[in-house]
């Protein structure tokens, strides 16, 4: 059935405990991002410490796609440095936009290949970019602030 | 309780129910309040429009200029008798967004001494269950203008907050933009009640019949309004068309919205004085096939009768209010029985986000909306991020609300909320 391949048990368990889901107290920049077609919201608070990736946290209303793979992007990102990171948003966005077709690297993407199925469903692809656009956002608005 | 339409029947004359949706379920349309589906007869006319009579209206002395010409007014015509209107105070617009801008435009280019003119310290009243279309026109207007902007707020029940009417539809107030029925909570708004008030101090009423104007009987005169704006989309109709009524003695001292052709009376190259309502309102070659669509849709609805329009959509919104309400971890947002409410019901599911919602249904060939409906202030007011709709139609039948109350449940097993 098609509802099971969009929702694997890896986006339910992630929408039912995310991850990282309590914004920090301090963070090099802060971003707050809403999908204008349904309403869902997001803040997100992201620290940079020399060039690593030292926290992502988030609070924010949504679907399940979207606060699951927000929940997944933190895991994933936290640790990295800012060009691999970005490397990783890049291929998530190409697996979004893959119409069904791709599967997506495991290796880079870990858990976030769970959300291959949502490319099948244009209305969707927005909930799952939501955060990974924040989280783009914000590392932009992070280098800028170190390079002041 | 049966229905005086014959769905089964009348559904033949809807291609779209043929349709497969997928995993080859059948399509349960419950999203008319967004826009109904169109019979061939709609269709038809528009393509008969085209095939024989097209030529742009208002100009030509051709065969077919004259064709069109009475195509297109005689759409006018079928409009106008549709709402209890004259055909000279019936605009054609693109949408009921058009529509409610004209009005509120036209408005914002009076020149003072216009008794449309707007200033600090007149007063522009809405409601807190306003679509985004008949609020940010007067929001914006209130902005360029310095008039106050005031708002009825909602009861808990879901209805307007009448209580403080003489304070806030006061001596100050100019204009009154109320939506007729919620396309949210489905509530039926008392019109009578406010055209007085508004009558007392001197102010217009528009009124929004988006939702109201194709599930149930209207007349302009009965209900004592200046003005209404509704689309032809929900109405059957074809998109690209919208009405905007409003009294002829309104429209003549009214200031154009949209310049260009067709609206003029004489033209020089620094100057230009304008044709008559309605066509002082229509610039340009207008949309002649819509309108003609939008002229068969009505009279399809009107080949059913409007009353039993009515009587249909109360059978099953009582229904599925029924249903709905005593469903476990199902709340029906806005009034809870079938008083004063029309075809729409908007709920939540503890523990599934609307979006979430939508797609399980999806799943079953069920077309519901989900989100904020182009109502976020109210959404913010009921303390919620979106709401799932369903809404009914001349095409729904009792089990279609079966299969979504099935279907609901289903949803709940599969998110493991239950």
């Amino acid at each position: 059935m098609e509802l099971e391949s969009l929702y694997q048990e890896v986006i339910l368990d992630h929408y039912k405990h995310p991850a990282n889901k309590k914004l920090s107290p301090d963070y090099t920049a802060q971003v707050h991002h809403v999908n204008t077609s349904c309403g869902d919201e997001i803040t997100l608070n992201l620290s940079l410490k020399d060039g690593l990736i030292s926290q992502v946290s988030w609070e924010g209303v949504g679907c399940s796609i979207s606060q699951a793979s927000t929940s997944i992007m933190t895991d994933l990102m936290i640790g990295k440095n800012t060009e691999s990171a970005l490397s990783v948003l890049g291929e998530f966005t190409s697996l979004m936009q893959s119409k069904g077709l791709a599967k997506g690297d495991e290796l880079v993407l870990e858990d976030a290949v769970a959300l291959a199925g949502v490319s099948k469903f244009p209305a969707r692809i927005k909930c799952a970019l939501l955060g990974w656009m924040a989280f783009k956002d914000a590392i932009s608005q992070s280098v800028t602030q170190q390079e002041k | 309780m049966t229905s005086p339409i014959d769905v089964a029947a009348l559904k033949r004359d809807f291609a779209i129910f043929d349709k497969k949706m997928r995993g080859g379920k059948q399509l349960v349309y419950l999203d008319s309040g967004a826009t109904s589906q169109k019979p061939r007869q709609v269709l038809d006319a528009e393509r008969f429009f085209y095939e024989n009579n097209n030529a742009a209206v208002h100009r030509g002395a051709h065969l077919l200029a004259e064709e069109a010409n009475e195509a297109y007014e005689g759409a006018r015509q079928i409009v106008a008798d549709f709402i209890g209107a004259g055909a000279d105070e019936t605009i054609f617009t693109k949408s009921a967004t058009e529509s409610l801008n004209l009005i509120a435009y036209s408005f914002g280019n009076s020149k003072p001494g216009s008794k449309f003119h707007l200033k600090a310290g007149d007063r522009i009243v809405v409601s807190e269950m306003e679509h985004h279309a008949n609020l940010i026109p007067w929001q914006q207007l209130a902005k360029r203008t310095g008039a106050e902007l005031v708002w009825f707020e909602i009861t808990e029940e879901g209805r307007l907050d009448l209580s403080k009417i003489a304070d806030v539809i006061n001596k100050k107030t100019k204009i009154v933009a109320i939506t007729h029925q919620s396309n949210v909570l489905g509530t039926i708004n008392p019109i009578q009640e406010i055209t007085q008030a508004a009558k007392k101090v001197g102010a217009v009423v528009v009124l929004d019949a988006c939702q109201s104007a194709p599930h149930f009987q209207i007349d302009v005169k009965e209900l004592g309004i200046d003005f209404l704006a509704f689309s032809g989309h929900k109405a059957l109709g074809p998109t690209g068309v919208g009405i905007c009524w409003g009294k002829g003695e309104h429209l003549s001292e009214m200031e154009p919205f949209l310049t260009g052709g067709s609206m003029i009376e004489t033209v020089t190259m620094t100057d230009a004085t304008w044709a008559p309502a309605p066509r002082k309102f229509e610039a340009g070659v207008p949309n002649m096939a819509q309108a003609v669509g939008l002229a068969a849709a009505l009279n399809y609805l009107s080949k059913i009768g409007m009353d039993r329009v009515a009587e249909h959509d109360a059978l099953l919104t009582e229904y599925a209010l029924s249903k709905l309400v005593a469903l476990p971890g199902v709340s029906v947002i806005g009034p809870q029985n079938g008083l004063d409410r029309g075809a729409v019901v908007s709920f939540t599911i503890d523990g599934i986000h609307p979006h979430d919602v939508g797609q399980a249904l999806d799943g079953n060939g069920i077309a519901v909306r989900t989100g904020h409906h182009c109502a976020w202030p109210l959404m913010r007011k009921l303390n919620l991020v979106g709401t799932t709709r369903a809404s009914f139609y001349i095409y729904n039948d009792l089990q279609d609300i079966d299969i979504l109350v099935q279907s609901i449940g289903e949803a709940q097993k599969f998110f493991g909320v239950l």
